[in-house]
C-alpha cells in the first residue's frame, strides 16, 4: 500500500511540475513555429508570474491577477518582437536582454511596492487558484446565479457553468465517478486549462487559417510575403499567443504552486520548457509528452531523495535533474532521431532581390 | 491586335546607385503569350516584381486591362488577376500540395472548406488544362517539375488571368520544359495572358507571339517573334558594346597542366549541374567557358578549386589527381599551383570587413613569407600588399583600407594580384570583370593575356561572350551542364549565341 | 556578421553609437528608478561615488570588472568566430573543479606561486573541455550551438551541486561547499597599488588576478589580429564561404576558438575562488557569465572596450551595493536590470538609431557616408 500511495504521489506531483513547463512549452511553440527563437520564455514566465500574485493580492481576485499576468506578459513579448521582427536584431541576444529585465525589475518592484524582500504578500484565499473538487463543484453548481451583483463574478460564472457541469456529470456516473474524482479532480483550473491547450494548439495550428499560416512563416516567410500576407503582423500574433501562455503558466507559478512570488521564482523552468520543445520537434501533443517526462523526472528526483531504488541503487538528485538538458544534447546531436527546427527559424525576414 | 492586357508606362526603379528599369514602356495584348529576354542583370526580374507589387516603381504607370491600377502590395496584384511563378519557387516544402494552394486564399478562418473548396478546384483545373498533381503530395518529396506545375495551380487557383513566370524552364529537364510549354499554350487558348521572362532565346521562340528584349535596365525592342530571328534577338541582346580589343600574340601550348575527365556535379538538392564533362587546358593557352549563367559553370569552378564534391570523374593536376570526395583542401591545391579567383568577390574571394593587406593573404595565410611564428608578420604583410597596390595600380593606395570600401574593379583587382602574384601554375577565373569599370577590365585582360605569355594554363569563366571571345584561345560553350561545343577565337557571335542558347543541340537531337 | 548597413566614420561606429545606446539603456534605466520612487540622478551620483568615491570602492570596483573582463574576453573570442557562446557561465562554474583539485591538493605543501600556475592551467582546461562538447556537435552535427551551450550550463549546475554537496565536502560540514583553502592557494591582495595613489582600504578582494585579466585581453588582442590562427577565426566569423575558399578547415575553426572561449570562462573562476572566497561554494558565478555578453556587447568584442565595460560594469555591482544602503528600494538587482537594458540597445537593438545617425551625416557631408551601401546584383 505504501509503493502504491509513493506511485501515486509521484504522479500526482508530476502533473503539478509540469503544467508550468507545459504552458511555456506551447508558449515557445507558438513563436518557433512562426520562426522567432525566444529563449526569453524564462523572462516572461518570470514577469507573469509577478504581475499576477501583485495583481491578485491588491485587487483581491485571482483573476484579475490571472489578466494582468497575462498582460505583462504579453508586453514583454511585444519588447521581443520589436527587436526581432521590426529591427530584425538578434533574436537569441533580444531573448538573455528579456530575462534580465525580468529578473531584476520584478524583485526592484517587490521590493519597491510591498517591502518584503522581493517577495509579494502571501495570497489569501479567492485571491490564488483552489483546487476543484468534486465538493467544490456542486457548490458552485448549487449556488450559481446568472443575476450576480458582482458583474465580474458573474462574467466568470458564466464561463466556468459548462465544464462545471461536464465534471459533475462525469463525476457521477457510477464506477467511473469515484475514480475520476480521486484521480483527475482536484487541481486548479489552470492545470485543466493547460491540457486543455495541447488538442487546442494542435487545432490551431492543423485546421486553422492561422496555424497555416503560422507554420508557413516559420518555414518559408517568402512564400507568406508573396501570398500576399504581411509577415511581421503574422509574426506579431504569434507572439502575443507566446506572451498570453507564458502569462499563464508565471500564474500558474505564484497563484498555484505557491502562495505569492519569490524572486527567481522560475528556476531555469523556462530553459526547461525550451529544452522540451525541442525534444518534443516542435509538435504540440509531443511537447505534452516531453513536459510529463521532464516533470516527472523531477518530481521522481524530490522524490527519491536519499532512498535507494531496486536494481540500480541509489540515484542522486541532480542526475535526475540533469537528465532533461542531457537528454535533449542527445537528441540536438541527431543521436535518436533528428530535431529538425522550422526552416526560417532564427532568421529575420529580409526581401530578397 | 487584340486589347491590351498590361500597359506599363514610363517605369522606374532604383536600387540605391543601380538603376534596375529605366523608363520602360510595355503594352502586352490578352490571350497571348509574351516573351521578355535579356542577359542577367538586364532589369527584367525587377519590373516583373514591380508589376506583381513586391516591389514599388520610383515613377511610372501601369494599367491593367486599360485601368490604371496601383500595384502596392502582392495582393493588389492578385485581385488585379496577375499571378506570378517565381523563379525560387514560392512554397512551403513541407507542406502539401493543398495545403500550398491555400495558403493566402483561404475562404474563412477554418481550413475546412478552404481545402475542401481546393480539392474541387484543383479536379476542375486538371481537367481544363492537364494539370495533374496530388493533392495531397508533400512539396519536397516531389520531382521539380511538379513543384513547378503547383506555383501556376496556386497563381490559377487564386483566379489568375495573367500569368507572369520567371524564368522557369532553369531548373527543369527538356522534357519537363516541352510539357510546361504544352501548359502554357493551353492557358492561352483558355484565353490567359503568359508573360515569359527567360534568357533562352530557343525558348522565345518555341512558344511567344511576341518578344520584348531587355538590356540594362532599359527595353530596347519588341518584335513580333514571326518576324525576327534568333540572331537579331542575340545581337539585341547583348548589344553592340565598345570592348577594347586587347592585342595578342598566338598561342603556344605546350603541355597538359589540368585534365578534367568525366566529371559530375550536383547542387545543394542535388540537381545535377555538371554532367559528364571532359576537357584539357595545356600550358601556355587560354579556355573561355562561354555560356548563359546557370548552366553549371559556377559549379564546374567550384569542384576543380575543391570547394565543392563532385558526384563521380577525375581532374589531374600535373599529372596527378586532385582528391574530389570533399576531403580537398583548397589550401593544398594553392600549395600544387592552382590558384582561383572566385566569381564571387563579395562572399568568396574577399572578406569585405578586412583591411585590404588582409585580403591580400586571404588563402595565403599559411605561407611562411607571411608568418614569424604563430603570428601574422603584419609589416612583410603589409609591404607585400603596398607592392601588389602599386603593380596593380589599386586604388586608393592605402593598404589598411577596409575592402567594403573599394570600387568593384579595385575589389577585383585585389584577388587577381593575390593569386597572379603568387606564379601559379594553372589559373581559374570565374567572371573576370563582373561589375568592374571599363578602365579596369582592359588592365585585367592584359593582366591574363600575360599569364597565358609566360606559360601558364588559364581557365575563364564568363557570361560576357565579348569577354571570352577576346581572351580565348579555345572556346568552350556551357549548356545545361554539357559542354555543347568547342569553338575557335574567331568564331562569330551568333554562332557561340546559338550555342549558348542549346539550339545546336535541339537540332542534333 | 556582415554590416548590412552603410558605413559610418569609425569614431562614430565605435564611440557615438554605443555610447547613444548605452545612454538609452541608462534613461529606462531611469525610468524604472522614478518607478520606485526614488530620484534617479542622486541614484546615479551615490552609484558612481559608491564605486570611485573611496580607496575600498575603487578595489570592489576593479574586483568585479576582472571577472567581467574573463567572461566578455570568452563571449568575444567565440563571437570574431560567428559563434555565440552562451554557456560561458557553465564553463567558469565547472571551472571551479579544475580549481579545486589542484588547490585542495596542493595548498598545504606548495606556496602560491606555483599552486597558482597550476590553477590557471586547470581552470583553462576543465572550461575549454566543457565547451568541446558543444563545439564538436555544432561543428560535426550541426547541433545549435546556443541550445547546446545552454543545456551544458544546466548539466554544469548539476554536477557542480552534486560534487559540492557530496564528495568534495568536508565530513561533518553543512555548507555545500569544499574546505578553505589554505595560505597555499590564497592569491595576493592587489590592494597597495590604490594605496599608493594615497587611498585607504579597509578590506578589498582585488587580487593578482586583475593582472591575470589584463594580460589576457592583450593575449586576446594579440589572438584575434595579430595571429594566424585569429585571422581564421575572423575570416569564418565574417564569412564561412570565404574560409572555406581559404582552406580553413570548419571543423577545426570552431573547436578551437570554442575550446578558447571556454579556456578563459574558465580563468575567471580563479578570481573569486582564489582570490576571495578561498573555497568553491555553490553558484559562485551567479550570473558573471551572462554579465559578459552583455560586456562583450558593448565593448564591441574589442579587448580594450571590453576592459572598459567591464570596469563600467564593475562600477555598477559595487556602486549598485552602496546605492542599496542608501536607497533601500534600490537593491542590487537594479545592477541586472541595467545589464538587461544594456543587451537590449547595445545588442538586439544596436542598429535601431543607425539610420537616424546617417542621415544626420549624410546632411553634413554625403560623401563621408558611402550611400552606394544598398547595391544589388539586379535581375
Amino acid at each position: 500500500m505504501d509503493l502504491l500511495n509513493a506511485v501515486v504521489q509521484v504522479l500526482d506531483s508530476t502533473i503539478r511540475l509540469s503544467v508550468p513547463l507545459l504552458l511555456a512549452c506551447l508558449a515557445g511553440l507558438y513563436s518557433e513555429r512562426a520562426g522567432i527563437f525566444d529563449i526569453g520564455l524564462e523572462g516572461k514566465m518570470l514577469v507573469g508570474a509577478f504581475a499576477g500574485a501583485a495583481a491578485a493580492s491588491v485587487f483581491h481576485s485571482a483573476f484579475l491577477g490571472l489578466g494582468m499576468a497575462i498582460l505583462i506578459s504579453v508586453a514583454f513579448a511585444m519588447v521581443h518582437g520589436f527587436a526581432s521582427i521590426t529591427h530584425r536584431g538578434n533574436q537569441i541576444v533580444s531573448g538573455v536582454a528579456i530575462n534580465f529585465i525580468a529578473a531584476g525589475s520584478t524583485i526592484i518592484l517587490g521590493q519597491a511596492w510591498f517591502q518584503q524582500g522581493g517577495r509579494t504578500p502571501a495570497l489569501q484565499s479567492g485571491e490564488r487558484f483552489e483546487s476543484i473538487t468534486a465538493d467544490t463543484i456542486s457548490n458552485f453548481l448549487a449556488n450559481y446565479s446568472f443575476s450576480s451583483a458582482d458583474l465580474l463574478a458573474s462574467i466568470r460564472g458564466l464561463v466556468l457553468y459548462l465544464p462545471a457541469l461536464l465534471f459533475d456529470a462525469l463525476a457521477r456516473i457510477p464506477g467511473f465517478g469515484p475514480v475520476f474524482s480521486e484521480l483527475l479532480l482536484g487541481h486548479s483550473i489552470l492545470v485543466y486549462f493547460a491540457f486543455a491547450m495541447v488538442p487546442f494548439t494542435w487545432w490551431v495550428l492543423y485546421r486553422t487559417r492561422f496555424g497555416l499560416r503560422l507554420r508557413a512563416v516559420g518555414e518559408n516567410p517568402a512564400a507568406v510575403d508573396t501570398a500576399g500576407i504581411s509577415v511581421a503582423w503574422l509574426r506579431y500574433r504569434a507572439l502575443i499567443c507566446t506572451g498570453v501562455l507564458t502569462g499563464v503558466a508565471g500564474a500558474y507559478l505564484s497563484m498555484v504552486q505557491t502562495s505569492g512570488f519569490v524572486k527567481d521564482m522560475t528556476a531555469g523552468k523556462g530553459y526547461i520548457a525550451l529544452a522540451a520543445l525541442i525534444f518534443a520537434k516542435w509538435k504540440p501533443v509531443n511537447a505534452m509528452f516531453a513536459c510529463l517526462l521532464f516533470g516527472f523526472l523531477d518530481a521522481a528526483s524530490i522524490r527519491l531523495q536519499g532512498s535507494p531504488l531496486p536494481v540500480v541503487g541509489k540515484v542522486s538528485a541532480q542526475f535526475m535533474q540533469a537528465l532533461p538538458y542531457v537528454l535533449t544534447v542527445i537528441l540536438l546531436a541527431g543521436f535518436i532521431g533528428k530535431a529538425i527546427p522550422p526552416r526560417a527559424g532564427g532568421v529575420p525576414y529580409v526581401k530578397e532581390r | 491586335m487584340a486589347q491590351a492586357a498590361i500597359e506599363l508606362i514610363g517605369i522606374n526603379k532604383s536600387f540605391g546607385a543601380v538603376r534596375a528599369n529605366r523608363d520602360i514602356n510595355l503594352e502586352i495584348a490578352r490571350g497571348t503569350i509574351h516573351g521578355i529576354v535579356g542577359e542577367n542583370g538586364a532589369g527584367k526580374s525587377t519590373l516583373m516584381s514591380i508589376l506583381y507589387g513586391f516591389y514599388q516603381a520610383d515613377s511610372g504607370e501601369i494599367r491593367v486591362g486599360g485601368k490604371p491600377a496601383s500595384i502596392k502590395t502582392p495582393n493588389d496584384a492578385i485581385a488585379l488577376g496577375i499571378g506570378m511563378v517565381h523563379q525560387h519557387f514560392m512554397l512551403v516544402d513541407n507542406f502539401s500540395v493543398l495545403e500550398n494552394i491555400i495558403l493566402g486564399a483561404e475562404t474563412d478562418a477554418l481550413l475546412k472548406s478552404s481545402i475542401a473548396k481546393a480539392r474541387s478546384e484543383l479536379d476542375r483545373l486538371e481537367r481544363e488544362y492537364g494539370l495533374e498533381v496530388d493533392p495531397d503530395a508533400i512539396i519536397e518529396e516531389l520531382p521539380v517539375g511538379l513543384q513547378q506545375r503547383v506555383e501556376i495551380l496556386k497563381a490559377l487557383y487564386r483566379g489568375a488571368e495573367i500569368l507572369i513566370l520567371d524564368e522557369p524552364t532553369g531548373v527543369l529537364t527538356p522534357a519537363e520544359a516541352d510539357h510546361l510549354f504544352r501548359i502554357l499554350r493551353q492557358l492561352k487558348e483558355q484565353g490567359k495572358t503568359v508573360v515569359l521572362i527567360t534568357h533562352k532565346l530557343r525558348e522565345i521562340m518555341a512558344i511567344t507571339d511576341t518578344v520584348s528584349v531587355m538590356r540594362q535596365g532599359t527595353m530596347v525592342a519588341t518584335r513580333e517573334t514571326k518576324k525576327t530571328t534568333v540572331e537579331e534577338l542575340a545581337e539585341l541582346m547583348v548589344g553592340r558594346r565598345v570592348l577594347l580589343r586587347v592585342e595578342k600574340g598566338e598561342a603556344e601550348a605546350g603541355g597538359v597542366k589540368l585534365a578534367v575527365k568525366n566529371l559530375t556535379v550536383k547542387d545543394s538538392r542535388g540537381v545535377t549541374m555538371v554532367d559528364d564533362i571532359s576537357f584539357d587546358i595545356r600550358a601556355g593557352e587560354i579556355v573561355g567557358i562561354a555560356g548563359v549563367a546557370g548552366n553549371g559553370q559556377s559549379e564546374l569552378l567550384e569542384a576543380i578549386s575543391g570547394i565543392r564534391r563532385a558526384v563521380s570523374g577525375s581532374v589531374m593536376l600535373d599529372g596527378k589527381p586532385i582528391d574530389l570526395t570533399g576531403a580537398a583542401d583548397p589550401g593544398e591545391l594553392r600549395d600544387r599551383g592552382l590558384a582561383h579567383v572566385p566569381e564571387d568577390r563579395h562572399h568568396v574571394g574577399l572578406v569585405l570587413a578586412f583591411e585590404e593587406n588582409e585580403n591580400s593573404i586571404l588563402g595565403y595565410h599559411d605561407d611562411p613569407r607571411y608568418l614569424k611564428g604563430p603570428f601574422l608578420d603584419i609589416d612583410a604583410i603589409t609591404a607585400d600588399a603596398r607592392d601588389k597596390i602599386e603593380k596593380y595600380d589599386i586604388r586608393p593606395a592605402n593598404p589598411h583600407l577596409k575592402t567594403a570600401n573599394f570600387s568593384g574593379g579595385n575589389q577585383q583587382k585585389i584577388v587577381l594580384a593575390r593569386e597572379i602574384e603568387q606564379d601559379p601554375g594553372v589559373l581559374i577565373v570565374g567572371q573576370p570583370t563582373r561589375g568592374v569599370d571599363v578602365g579596369a577590365i582592359e588592365f585585367i585582360h592584359k593582366r591574363l593575356i600575360a599569364m597565358r605569355d609566360q606559360g601558364k594554363a588559364v581557365l575563364v569563366v564568363s557570361v560576357e561572350l565579348d569577354e571570352i571571345r577576346s581572351l580565348s584561345d579555345r572556346i568552350l560553350v556551357m549548356f545545361a551542364g554539357r559542354i555543347v561545343g568547342e569553338r575557335g577565337p574567331d568564331a562569330s557571335e551568333g554562332e557561340l549565341g546559338l550555342l549558348m542558347a542549346g539550339v545546336e543541340q535541339e537540332a542534333a537531337a | 556578421m556582415s554590416t548590412p548597413y552603410a558605413k559610418l566614420p569609425a569614431w562614430a561606429d565605435y564611440g557615438l553609437i554605443p555610447l547613444i545606446n548605452l545612454s538609452v539603456a541608462f534613461i529606462v534605466a531611469g525610468f524604472v528608478v522614478l518607478l520606485v520612487g526614488e530620484n534617479p540622478f542622486r541614484a546615479a551620483v551615490i552609484l558612481v561615488e559608491g564605486a570611485f568615491g573611496k580607496g575600498t570602492g575603487i578595489a570592489f570596483t576593479l574586483f568585479y570588472a576582472t571577472t567581467f573582463i574573463f567572461t566578455g574576453l570568452s563571449v568575444a573570442v567565440a563571437a570574431h568566430c560567428g559563434l555565440f557562446n552562451i554557456g560561458t557561465e557553465g564553463q567558469a562554474y565547472i571551472a571551479g573543479l579544475g580549481i579545486a583539485i589542484v588547490c585542495l591538493s596542493f595548498d598545504s605543501v606548495l606556496p602560491w606561486w606555483l599552486t597558482f600556475p597550476m590553477a590557471i592551467v586547470a581552470s583553462a582546461a576543465v572550461g575549454a573541455l566543457w565547451a568541446l562538447i558543444p563545439a564538436y556537435l555544432q561543428a560535426k552535427r550541426g547541433s545549435h550551438i546556443v541550445i547546446t551551450t545552454i543545456m551544458f550550463n544546466f548539466i554544469a549546475a548539476s554536477v557542480m551541486v552534486y560534487l559540492l554537496v557530496g564528495p568534495l565536502k568536508p565530513a561533518g560540514s553543512q555548507a555545500p561547499q569544499t574546505r578553505n583553502f589554505l595560505a597555499g592557494a590564497e592569491l595576493p591582495k592587489l590592494n597597495w597599488i590604490i594605496e599608493l595613489f594615497g587611498a585607504k582600504i579597509r578590506s578589498a578582494p582585488l587580487n593578482i588576478c586583475f593582472l591575470l585579466a589584463l594580460v589576457m585581453a592583450f593575449v586576446v588582442w594579440l589572438l584575434i589580429w595579430r595571429t594566424k590562427l585569429g585571422y581564421e577565426m575572423r575570416t569564418y566569423g565574417h564569412s564561412p564561404k570565404a574560409a572555406r575558399y581559404a582552406g580553413i578547415s570548419e571543423t577545426r575553426i570552431i573547436i578551437t576558438a570554442m575550446m578558447i572561449s571556454g579556456a578563459l570562462a574558465g580563468m575567471m573562476a580563479l578570481n573569486p575562488v582564489m582570490g576571495d572566497q578561498h573555497n568553491v561554494a555553490i553558484d559562485f558565478v551567479s550570473g558573471a557569465g551572462f554579465v559578459g555578453i552583455a560586456v562583450a556587447l558593448m565593448g564591441r568584442l574589442h579587448p580594450i572596450g571590453i576592459v572598459l565595460a567591464a570596469i563600467l560594469f564593475g562600477m555598477l555591482y559595487q556602486g549598485g551595493a552602496e546605492l542599496s544602503f542608501e536607497m533601500p528600494a534600490i537593491t542590487r538587482d537594479m545592477i541586472v536590470i541595467i545589464q538587461g537594458l544594456v543587451i537590449l540597445f547595445a545588442g538586439a537593438l544596436e542598429h535601431m538609431f543607425r539610420p537616424y545617425i546617417q542621415a544626420l551625416f549624410a546632411s553634413f557631408s554625403p560623401r563621408s557616408v558611402g550611400m552606394e551601401a544598398v547595391k544589388g546584383k539586379g535581375a
